[in-house]
C-alpha cells in the first residue's frame, strides 16, 4: 500500500517552548518528520513558537510559522494555508491539546482539514482515564493479561475523599488527565498531603478531573514502544526497564535499554498486552508508548498507561536503537506500511522488524535542585528533571558509569575515596528517591550495606543491585592493588570507569593513569548501533566505545571536522547550543569536510544518526573525546575539532585538547582564557577604553563590604568560577550582604566573592556578532525588556532593538569590534553591554555561541552559525558574503527600517516545583537563570510581536478584565502610565493600599483589595490571594524588593503559577504588556511564516 | 578489605575452524567441547533456546551480552536438558533474579555439563560468522587449554554440519501423549525430529491430543494413532539426510491427511514435493525475524532458528507430484522461503517457529489454520 495521494500538504505542529517534561526530544522527531514528509513532496506548514529549533529552520518546511501555538492562532494559519492534513503526533502534548482542541471546535471540519496520525478517537481513548481503563479491560477479556491498576475518577475534592476509602485507605497516587509529563500528580499518604495534590490536580486538569489509584510503590517499572500500520502490522522497537521502580516519573528515573531483568514469557506477555492495546485504541498510524508496572514477587501485571503519539521515551528509543520512531510514523501517516520502509541502517531489510540490541543503553537525567534551593527534591511521579543523559557499552555496568559521567556534574560519577559515611544513615536516606540517590546506594554498598538491604530499602531489582557491587568490587580491587597491572585495568575500563576514577582511587593524575593506559595498548574500540546485533552490515556509522576487542571505525579520505556537542540539556545550556552544533555540521558538510558529532544528548537533533557523516554517542569528557579523536585520526585526516558551538561544555575542555596536540579551530584556548578570566578580560578592557562596572573581589565580609561601600549598593555579588548566574544575587543593602557572605559556601580563599556595581535602571543589550580577525559582522543586537540585573535567559528581549539610536548601534558595534579583536575571537562572540544614562558598561564577553544565536539567526534570516562554523575552518567574512552564506552588504547592525520585530520571551518552570511543604517556589526574576526554554514572537510591530511572545510562552495576555497592581516603592513612578493605559482599555484596576494611594492621586480609580497579610475583612471581603484562586484576577502586576520577596509577593506570584493568570514582576514588562494588550484590542494580529518575512528582508537588503 | 566474589574463573579459549581465536573465562562446565559456530540475537529466552533440540551439535553464541539475569526456573525449559553443544556469552549474571529462578545458569550449565565461555567480544565474533559463514569451533577452558595449534586441529578434525543426520540423536524413543486441554476434538500425530515442548501445548490448548512419535516412527506407526493431522516438527541437521522422514510425509500426502509441518517439518515438505534444500551461510536465529504471509500481506514478526532452507521458487505456482505448491511465507530480510502450501491437498508448513518459545506470538494462528484444515476434512 503505497502513499496517499488525497493529501498535497500537511501542517505539522511542533510543541512550543522548552519545558520540564516537554524538551529537544520533539525538535528531533519533528524534524524528522517534516523532513521525510517534504521528501516525499507534501507541502509542510509547520507552526512552533520555539525559535532555538532545527525544526523551525526556514529550510525544514515549505512555510514555518513561529507563531503561538493556541488554537486561535493555528486557526489563523489553516485559514492562510489550507492544508489538507494536521499531523498532531509529532509536536507532544501540546500539539496534541491543541489538536483535539481544534476538532472540538470544529475548525477541522470547517477548513476540511483531517487529522492523520491519530484520530480523535484514538487520542481520546489514550489519553482519558476512564476511557483508557476500559481498553484494558477489554483487552483482559481477549488475551487473559493485563489490568489497570484498581482506582476511581473523581471530579471534586469529594469524590476524591470517598475514593481513598474505596481503594481501602493511604498511600494512594494521584493523576490529573490531560497534563503533560505527568503534572500535577504525586503519592497521598494522608489527608492533607491528598487535599493538597488532588486539589492542584482538578485545577491542572483541563477537564477537572483526577484518578486515585491503588499504590504500587516499588514494583519493577517498564515501557514498550510501539508503531503500527494501516495494514495492521505492529511491532515493538524497544523495551526500557526502569533502574528505579514505580514511584519516580519515568523521564525522572534511570531507565535502562533493553529489558534486563525478565524472561521471555514475561517479556513475550508484555508485548502481547502492548499489541492489543494499540490495536484496541486504534492507533493505526503511528506510534505508541506503553507504561508497565511488574509485581517483583509473582509478576501480576498493570498496565498504566499510554501515549498515543511520539514521546521522551520514543526519542530515547531512538536512539538507543537506531529505529527512527518518528520519521516512520510520519511515513505511516501519509500512507506507507512497514514492510515498504527500509531501514536506513541496513538499507537492505524492512522497517517492519522489531530491533535487538547488543549492547546496553543506560539513561540518566539531570535536575537543577541547585537552581531552586527551596524546591523539594524527592523524586515523584510529576517529572522534574530538566535534560538527559544516555549512554551506551557492552554491558550494564560501561553504559552506566558513562552515563553519570556524561551528566558532567560535581558528583555525578561514583567516589571510592573517603568515608562512606554510616550504613544505616545510608540506606535510610536511600528510601527517598532522589537526585543522585544511586550514589548514596554506592556509599551505602562501600559502608557495608549488604544486597537484601540495599534491595530492601530502595526496591532496586537486585540484578541491577548486584552490578553496583560489581563496580565497588572492582573498585576495591583497584585500591589494594600493588600497581595497575594490565589485566586488572582493563578489567575496570570493561565496567566503565573512567581514568579519573581510577586516578582518584590511586591517588594518581588522571593524565598519568591515561598514559600508563595508553603505554600498556588499553583503548577503547567503536562498536556501531545497527538495529540487528550484527545480523547485518550497517551502512551508518553511529558509534559508541567499548573496552572490547574489535573497532569498527571505517578508514575515509576526506578530513574530518569533529563537532563537540552540548552534552544533556540543563538550565542555561539548552537546545540553542545543540542548534548551533547542527548547523555547523550541516554547514562544514557543504564545504566538503566529514562532519563527525559527538554528543550523549538523546533529545537532540545532533544526536540523530543522518545529521552527521559520523556519530559518536559519547560522554564529553577530556579523556571520551581524546580517544575518539585517536580513532578519527587513525581514520583519516582531521581539519579540526570544534569547542565554540557547543556551549560551556566543549569550551572547558579546549585548553586541555590543545595541550593534548588536538587541533582546536576556531578562536584559541588562550582567547577563551582571555574572555573567561576577570583580569585578562580587564586588560582587554582596559587597553580598548572601554568601561565596565567598578568592581572589586573579597574573601570576607569586611572585605565585601569595604567594596560595596565604595562603589555604593545595590551591588550584585556572585561567587567566582561559576556559570549561568549560579548564587547570583542583587544585594541592596548591608545586613544581606552580610547574610549573603554567610550562607555561601562557596567563598574562600582561592575562590573569592566578585562584587560589582549593580547598574540600576541601566538598559541591558545583548550582542551576537562574527568576528574572523579582521571583519566584525555584528549578528544582531537585543534590546532586554526586563532592566539589568536579570539574567539575560530569563529577559525579554526584541531584536531589532526598539529604543537605541543609530549612534548607540554605532557604539556597539566599535565596542564589540574592539572587544573581539582584543580577545582574538574568530568565529562567534556574544557580549552583554549595559547602558547607563549615557554610558555603555560592558558587563561580560563569551567567546563563542550563545543561547541567542537561534533567534538572531531567525530574526534576520542570516545563518550565524553555519558562518561561524566556516570561520573556525579558515573562512572569511568577505568570502561568506560572496558565497552567499552571509548578506552582500550589511549586517544585523543595519536592518532595514521596516525589518519585522522579534521578541523573545523566557518560560520559566515554577509549576513544576514546590517545597517540603508543598507550597510553590517563588517566581521573581533575578540574576540567576532559571528558566527552560523561550518562544519568539515576530511581527511588524513591537506590541503585537510582544503579545505573541506572550501567547507562546504563557497563553495569551488578557485584553479586558482585572488587572492587580502591587509594585515595590521605587516602581511606583514608571507605573502610572501603564496603569492609565490598561484602565483606558476597559481594565478594572485592582490594588493593594499602598499602590492605590498613589494611583489615586494621579487620578486613576483602583479598587482596595486586602492583602493576604490583613487577612479576609469583617464583610467576607476575599484577600488578593483568595481573589486569584477564585479566577477573579486577569492579570497581575507585581515587582518585588530584591530577593526572597514580601510574603505577600510570594503567596499572590505562587498563586498566579497555579491558576495560570498572567504575572508580570517587572514595570518595563508590564509597559511591554500594554503595548501587546493595546495591539490585541486593535484586532489586527495576523500570521507571517518566516520564509516570507525573510523574502522581505532579503529585498530590503538588495 | 574483603576479598572479592568476582568469579576468578578459568581462563578459556575458543577456536573457529578458520582459525581466529577469542580467549575469554570458563562459563558452566569446564573441559572442552565442539560443535558448529552459530549466532543467535533474541534478547530474551535463552532457557527456551539451549533446551531446544534444534540446537543439537551447535555453539550458540549470544549477541545479548547479559545472560543469565533471570536465572533459571522449571517451567521455561522447551525438552528436558540443554542440547547446545557450547555456550558463548559476554557478561553472565552472577545474581540471577526472578520471581520464578531456581538457581542460576552457571550452576545449571556446570550441572549438565556443557562447556562455555564468557568474556569474549562476541560482537565481533558474530560479524565474522557472518562474513564467512557458520563454520566448525571448538571451546577449551581448564586442562583442555593448549596450544592454539592443537586446538584448531581438533576443531577441523571435528564432523561437518551439512551431512549430518541428528534427528534420531536427539527425538524421542519412545511414543508419548500429550493429552488435550480441555474437551477433547481432534487427534494429532506429531513425528518427533527434535520437538520443543511449547509445540504439542500450543496442539493441546485447541483441543488436540498429540500422540508424540519417534523419528524412526513409519507410515503405518502414524495411522496406528488414528490421527486427524498429522504434524512434521523442528529438529537439528541437514534435511538431505532425511530420507525417512521424507517418505513418510509422502505418505501422508498421499493420503490426503491435513498436515502441518515447522522448521525441520517445512524442509521435509520441500523435499517431500521434490524442491531442494540448501545451507545458509549463517541462517536465522532469532525472535525479531519479520515474515510476510503472502496470501494477506500482513508481516509477523517471529522467532527463528534454521541454518538450512528450502529452494522453491517465490514467484510462481509449482506442480509437484502432490498437485500444486506455492510459497506462503517470506523472509522479508533475504527472501528466504519461510512457509509452504499445497493448493490441492490440505497441507502446510512454515519455516519458523509459531509456537514461538521463546519468541513473539504474532505467528500463533497457524495452529489454529491447523485446526481448520482438520474441520474441513471432517466436514
Amino acid at each position: 500500500m503505497p502513499k496517499r495521494t488525497d493529501i498535497q500538504s500537511v501542517l505539522v505542529i511542533g510543541s512550543g517552548p522548552i519545558v520540564i517534561g516537554q524538551a529537544a526530544e520533539f525538535d528531533y522527531s519533528g524534524t524528522q518528520a517534516c523532513r521525510i514528509l517534504k521528501a516525499e513532496g507534501l507541502r509542510v506548514i509547520l507552526v512552533n513558537s520555539n525559535p532555538a529549533t532545527i525544526m523551525t529552520d526556514p529550510e525544514i518546511a515549505d512555510a514555518t510559522y513561529v507563531e503561538p501555538i493556541t488554537p486561535e492562532f493555528v486557526e489563523k494559519i489553516i485559514a492562510k494555508e489550507r492544508p489538507d492534513a494536521l499531523l498532531p503526533t509529532l509536536g507532544g502534548q501540546t500539539a496534541l491539546n491543541t489538536a483535539i482542541s481544534m476538532h472540538e471546535q470544529g475548525v477541522l471540519e470547517k477548513y476540511n482539514v483531517e487529522l492523520i496520525g491519530a484520530n480523535v478517537e484514538a487520542i481520546n481513548k489514550g489519553e482519558d482515564r476512564d476511557l483508557f481503563k476500559e481498553v484494558v479491560e477489554r483487552v483482559r477479556e481477549k488475551i487473559g493479561h493485563g489490568e489497570s491498576a484498581r482506582s476511581v475518577i473523581c471530579h471534586s475534592m469529594d469524590d476524591v475523599l470517598k475514593g481513598v476509602e474505596t481503594l481501602g485507605g493511604y498511600p494512594v497516587v494521584v493523576r490529573p488527565s490531560f497534563t503533560m509529563g505527568g503534572a500535577g500528580s504525586g503519592f497521598a499518604h494522608d489527608e492533607e498531603e491528598l487535599r493538597r495534590i488532588a486539589g492542584q490536580g482538578l485545577t491542572l486538569s483541563p477537564t477537572t478531573e483526577v484518578l486515585l489509584e491503588e499504590s504500587i510503590l516499588g514494583w519493577k517499572e517498564y515501557e514498550l514502544e510501539l508503531m503500527r500500520d494501516k495494514a495492521d502490522n505492529v511491532v515493538v522497537v524497544c523495551s526500557i526497564e526502569n533502574f528505579d521502580p514505580m514511584g519516580v516519573h519515568t523521564g525522572d528515573s534511570i531507565t535502562v535499554a533493553p529489558a534486563m531483568t525478565l524472561t521471555d514469557r514475561e517479556y513475550q506477555r508484555l508485548r502481547d498486552i502492548g499489541i492489543a492495546i494499540i490495536r484496541e485504541v486504534g492507533v493505526d498510524t503511528g506510534g505508541c508508548n506503553i507504561q508497565f508496572a511488574v509485581n517483583p514477587a509473582d509478576g501480576r501485571i498493570i498496565v498504566i498507561e499510554m501515549n498515543p503519539r511520539v514521546s521522551r521515551s520514543s526519542a530515547l528509543a531512538s536512539k538507543a536503537t537506531g529505529f527512527p520512531i518518528a520519521k516512520i510514523a510520519a511515513k505511516l501517516a501519509v500512507g506507507y506500511t512497514l514492510d515498504e520502509i527500509p531501514n536506513d541502517i541496513t538499507e537492505k531489510t524492512p522497517a517492519s522488524f522489531e530491533p535487538t540490541l547488543d549492547y546496553v543503553v543506560v539513561k540518566a537525567p539531570r535536575f537543577a535542585f541547585e537552581k531552586f534551593p527551596a524546591a523539594d527534591a524527592t523524586l515523584t511521579t510529576t517529572m522534574k528533571s530538566v535534560g538527559e543523559a544516555m549512554a551506551i557499552g557492552r554491558n550494564f555496568t560501561e553504559a552506566l558509569q558513562k552515563a553519570l559521567r556524561s551528566l558532567e556534574k560535581k558528583g555525578s560519577q561514583f567516589t571510592f575515596t573517603g568515608e562512606p559515611g554510616d550504613k544505616d544513615a545510608l540506606l535510610l536516606a536511600a528510601v527517598r528517591p532522589t537526585d543522585g540517590r544511586i550514589n548514596t546506594v554506592m556509599q551505602a554498598i562501600r559502608a557495608g550495606a549488604t544486597q537484601e538491604e540495599v534491595f530492601e530499602a530502595t526496591k532496586i531489582d537486585p540484578w541491577f543491585v548486584d552490578q553496583l557491587f560489581l563496580i565497588k568490587e572492582i573498585a576495591d580491587e583497584l585500591a589494594a592493588a600493588e600497581k595497575l597491572d594490565p589485566e586488572l585495568l582493563a578489567e575496570a575500563k570493561r565496567h566503565g570507569f573512567s581514568d579519573a576514577q581510577i586516578a582518584e582511587i590511586r591517588g594518581l593524575r588522571e593524565d598519568v593513569v591515561r598514559e600508563v593506559r595508553h603505554a600498556l595498548g588499553i583503548r577503547p574500540v567503536y562498536k556501531t548501533v545497527d538495529t540487528c546485533a550484527a545480523e547485518f552490515a550497517a551502512k551508518t556509522p553511529y558509534f559508541y566505545s567499548s573496552y572490547d576487542e574489535e573497532s569498527e571505525v571505517a578508514p575515509r579520505t576526506k578530513p574530518a571536522v569533529i563537532i563537540l556537542g552540548s552534552g544533556p540539556n540543563r538550565i542555561g545550556q539548552g537546545i540553542e547550543f545543540d542548534y548551533s552544533c547542527v548547523h555547523a555540521s550541516f554547514a562544514l558538510s557543504d564545504a566538503g569536510y566529514e562532519t563527525v558529532m559527538v554528543n550523549c544528548n538523546p533529545e537532540t537533533v545532533s544526536t540523530d544518526y543522518d545529521t552527521s557523516d559520523r556519530l559518536y554517542f559519547e560522554p564529553l569528557t577530556l579523556e571520551d573525546v581524546l580517544e575518539i579523536v585517536h580513532a578519527e585520526s587513525l581514520a583519516g585526516p582531521i581539519a579540526g575539532v570544534v569547542v565554540q558551538l557547543g556551549g560551556q561544555t566543549p569550551l572547558g575542555l579546549s585548553q586541555a585538547l590543545k595541550d593534548n596536540g588536538v587541533p582546536v579551530v576556531g578562536t584559541s584556548p588562550e582567547a577563551i582564557h582571555a574572555a573567561e578570566d576577570r583580569g585578562a578580560f580587564g586588560r582587554v578592557l582596559a587597553e580598548a577604553g572601554l568601561p565596565a562596572p567598578k568592581h572589586g573581589t573579597a574573601t570576607t565580609f569586611a572585605g565585601a563590604k569595604a567594596i560595596a561601600d565604595e562603589i555604593g549598593y545595590p551591588v550584585l555579588v556572585r561567587p567566582s568560577y561559576v556559570l549561568g548566574g549560579r548564587g547570583m544575587e542583587i544585594v541592596y543593602d548591608e545586613a544581606r550582604l552580610e547574610a549573603y557572605i554567610a550562607e555561601s559556601t562557596e567563598i574562600s580563599p582561592t575562590r573569592p566573592v566578585l562584587v560589582d556595581r549593580f547598574l540600576d535602571d541601566a538598559i541591558e543589550i545583548d550582542v551576537d556578532a562574527l568576528y574572523d580577525g579582521e571583519e566584525l559582522y555584528l549578528g544582531g543586537v537585543m534590546e532586554h525588556i526586563e532592566e539589568a540585573g536579570i539574567h539575560s535567559g530569563d529577559s525579554a528581549c526584541a531584536l531589532p532593538p526598539i529604543t537605541l539610536g543609530g549612534f548607540d548601534i554605532k557604539r556597539l558595534r566599535a565596542s564589540t569590534e574592539a572587544i573581539a579583536k582584543g580577545v582574538g575571537v574568530r568565529g562567534l562572540i556574544n557580549i552583554q553591554f549595559a547602558m547607563a544614562g549615557d554610558i555603555l558598561y560592558v558587563l561580560e564577553a563569551n567567546p563563542r555561541a550563545s543561547r541567542t544565536v537561534p533567534f538572531t539567526s531567525k530574526a534576520t534570516a542570516v545563518p550565524l552559525a553555519k558562518a561561524a562554523a566556516r570561520i573556525s575552518l579558515g573562512a572569511t567574512i568577505a568570502e561568506l558574503r560572496e558565497e552567499g552564506l552571509l548578506p552582500r552588504t550589511g549586517d544585523g547592525g543595519t536592518l532595514p527600517l521596516d525589518a519585522p520585530i522579534s521578541v523573545k520571551e523566557a518560560v520559566m518552570p515554577w509549576s513544576r516545583f514546590r517545597d517540603i511543604h508543598g507550597r510553590g517556589v517563588d517566581t521573581v526574576l533575578g540574576p540567576e537563570m532559571r528558566s527552560t526554554g523561550e518562544v519568539m514572537g515576530i511581527d511588524s510591530v513591537f506590541g503585537t510581536a510582544y503579545a505573541k511572545s506572550q501567547a507562546g510562552a504563557y497563553g495569551p495576555l488578557p485584553t479586558k478584565g482585572r488587572a492587580f497592581i502591587s509594585v515595590a516603592n521605587r516602581d511606583k513612578r514608571s507605573m502610572i502610565f501603564p496603569a492609565r493605559e490598561l484602565m483606558a482599555h476597559g481594565f478594572e484596576l485592582l490594588a493593594t493600599s499602598g499602590t492605590a494611594e498613589v494611583l489615586r492621586r494621579n487620578g486613576i480609580n483602583a479598587t482596595v483589595v486586602r492583602k493576604l497579610s490583613e487577612g479576609e475583612g469583617p464583610g467576607g471581603e476575599k484577600t488578593i490571594v483568595q481573589l486569584i484562586h477564585d479566577g477573579q484576577v486577569d492579570l497581575i502586576v507585581n515587582t518585588p524588593y530584591g530577593t526572597g520577596g514580601r510574603l505577600d509577593g510570594y503567596e499572590i506570584r505562587t498563586a498566579a503559577v497555579s491558576r495560570g493568570v498572567p504575572c508580570l514582576t517587572t514595570v518595563q514588562a508590564l509597559a511591554a504588556a500594554v503595548q501587546g494588550i493595546d495591539a490585541l484590542n486593535r484586532g489586527d494580529v495576523g500570521v507571517r511564516s518566516l520564509q516570507e518575512h525573510a523574502d522581505q528582508l532579503t529585498a530590503a537588503r538588495d | 578489605m574483603t576479598t572479592s566474589t568476582r568469579g576468578a574463573k578459568a581462563p578459556a579459549v575458543l577456536v573457529l575452524e578458520d582459525g581466529r581465536v577469542f580467549r575469554g573465562r570458563a562459563y558452566g562446565a569446564v573441559g572442552e567441547t565442539f560443535g558448529e559456530a552459530v549466532f543467535s540475537t533474541g534478547m530474551t529466552g535463552y532457557q527456551e533456546t539451549l533446551t531446544d533440540p534444534s540446537y543439537h551439535r551447535q555453539v550458540v553464541v549470544m549477541t545479548a551480552p547479559h545472560v543469565g539475569n533471570t536465572g533459571v526456573n522449571d517451567e521455561d525449559p522447551e525438552s528436558s536438558r540443554i542440547w547446545v553443544s557450547g555456550y558463548v556469552v559476554r557478561d553472565p549474571a552472577r545474581v540471577p533474579s526472578n520471581w520464578r529462578s531456581r538457581r542460576s545458569l552457571d550452576e545449571e550449565l556446570a550441572a549438565q555439563g556443557v562447556v562455555g565461555i564468557s568474556g569474549i567480544d562476541t560482537r565481533a565474533l558474530t560479524r565474522h560468522l557472518r562474513e564467512r559463514g557458520a563454520m566448525r569451533v571448538g571451546i577449551f577452558s581448564g586442562e583442555a587449554v593448549a596450544e592454539d595449534t592443537a586446538l584448531l586441529a581438533k576443531v577441523q578434525a571435528q564432523p561437518q554440519m551439512k551431512g549430518a543426520d541428528l534427528s534420531a540423536e536427539v527425538a524421542t524413543k519412545e511414543a508419548y501423549v500429550v493429552p488435550a486441554i480441555g474437551e477433547k476434538r481432534f487427534t494429532v500425530a506429531a513425528v518427533d525430529l527434535g520437538i520443543k515442548g511449547m509445540t504439542p501445548h500450543r496442539m493441546a490448548e485447541r483441543g488436540i491430543e498429540v500422540h508424540v512419535l519417534p523419528a524412526t516412527a513409519t507410515v503405518e506407526d502414524v495411522y496406528a494413532v488414528n490421527p486427524d493431522g498429522v504434524f512434521f516438527s523442528n529438529g537439528p541437521g541437514d534435511p538431505a539426510t532425511a530420507d525417512h522422514a521424507v517418505s513418510v510425509m509422502q505418505g501422508v500426502l498421499e493420503r490426503r491427511t491435513p498436515l502441518f509441518g515447522i522448521c525441520f517439518g517445512n524442509q521435509i515438505l520441500g523435499r517431500a514435493l521434490g524442491f531442494g534444500t540448501y545451507k545458509l551461510k549463517y541462517g536465522h536465529r532469532g525472535i525479531n525475524q519479520p515474515v510476510q504471509d503472502r496470501t494477506t500481506g500482513k508481516v509477523e514478526v517471529t522467532a527463528h532458528n534454521h541454518g538450512f532452507a528450502v529452494d522453491a521458487p517465490l514467484d510462481k505456482v509449482s506442480e509437484t507430484p502432490f498437485g500444486r505448491a506455492e510459497v506462503s511465507h517470506v523472509c522479508l530480510n533475504d527472501d528466504v522461503v519461510e512457509g509452504l502450501q499445497l493448493l490441492d491437498r490440505p497441507a502446510f508448513s512454515v519455516q519458523y517457529h509459531p509456537e514461538a518459545a521463546a519468541g513473539p506470538h504474532d505467528a500463533a494462528y497457524l495452529f489454529d489454520r491447523f485446526v481448520s484444515l482438520m474441520e474441513g476434512q471432517r466436514a
